[in-house]
């Protein structure tokens, strides 16, 4: 899997699987940008069962607050959290 | 016989209400926490006295190691980007023990300020700073610093002016996140282990700020 760039801008995948899930639902369907490259990590929704994980790139993705909640009061501040290569697609 | 007085029903003899008895019974995963230790004691994978031990290791540890680093970056220029560059790196530099979680330090500036949330648990630097305060872990700060994170800090007594952009960082993963805060004014003729006393656990992990003295 093509690492991506710092800067690049992505989309968190709307998927709602069950299971051991490091994804916080309230940014799936939202769009930022990578701050960095992280990893490679093992996939905690393997590892959570104890099967032996895919190692995957970890990225920090930073949005802004105004695009996660549409009403924010300071839309321009911004909040990193981080996602599984698999969580995500260049947009 | 003073002790036949009972007008005041449900009050101490200070007056004051007793608290409820936290007896209910276990949790599912209070239940099964117990059977996994009963049986990995029982297998002679772990013992007692391991897990007593850990729990001590762990109850004892408490923010003065993040204030050692914070003091260091302080005062170090080239600690400072060492810190910036691998948090954990430049902690095990200093002796710590930094465990299996990768540490990022991000650091407060004139024009931003950093606060660490864990919105899907308790994720928290324990190495560097002990365990987690319980406000930490309630749902009111790990859903409202993600939405609200202003009000939130002005909640803590932090008011921040509004050309200050406010970063929240989501511990959503593999990594552990110490704020490294602003140094604060008048602190030139300071040591770096005075300079550590300034530094508090709130202002590590961005609900506050250091000390001025």
């Amino acid at each position: 899997m093509q690492a991506l760039e710092p800067g690049t801008p992505v989309r968190v995948r709307r998927m709602m699987p069950p299971g051991h899930v490091r994804t916080p639902a309230y940014l799936r369907g939202k769009t930022g940008a990578v701050e960095r490259v992280l990893g490679p990590f093992g996939n905690p929704e393997q590892l959570a069962y104890g099967h032996t994980p895919d190692r995957l790139p970890l990225y920090r993705v930073r949005f802004r607050l105004g695009d996660v909640w549409p009403d924010a009061a300071t839309p321009d501040d911004t909040l990193d959290a981080e996602i599984y290569a698999h969580w995500l697609e260049a947009l | 016989m003073p002790h036949d007085h009972h007008d005041h029903a449900g009050l101490s003899p200070s007056g004051h209400p007793y608290r409820e008895d936290q007896d209910n019974s276990l949790s599912y995963w209070q239940a099964m926490e117990i059977a996994v230790r009963e049986l990995m004691i029982e297998k002679g994978i772990v013992t007692a006295e391991e897990v007593a031990a850990q729990i001590d290791a762990m109850d004892a540890r408490d923010p003065s190691q993040g204030a050692a680093v914070v003091a260091r970056a302080w005062t170090d220029p080239a600690f400072r980007e060492r810190l910036l560059a691998d948090g954990s790196a430049a902690s095990a530099e200093m002796g710590f023990d930094v465990g299996p979680m990768k540490l990022i330090a991000v650091e407060n500036t004139a024009d931003v300020h950093n606060v660490v949330v864990c919105t899907l648990c308790s994720c928290y630097p324990r190495n560097l700073l002990g365990l987690p305060p319980d406000w930490y872990k309630s749902r009111a700060y790990r859903s409202r610093t993600v939405r609200e994170p202003r009000k939130v800090l002005a909640e803590f007594g932090l008011t921040l002016p509004e050309n200050v952009t406010v970063r929240v960082h989501d511990s959503t993963a593999d990594m552990r996140y110490i704020v490294i805060p602003a140094r604060p004014d008048g602190t030139d003729g300071l040591d770096e282990a005075a300079l550590a006393e300034l530094v508090t656990r709130d202002s590590m992990i961005g609900v506050g700020v250091a000390k001025t003295g």
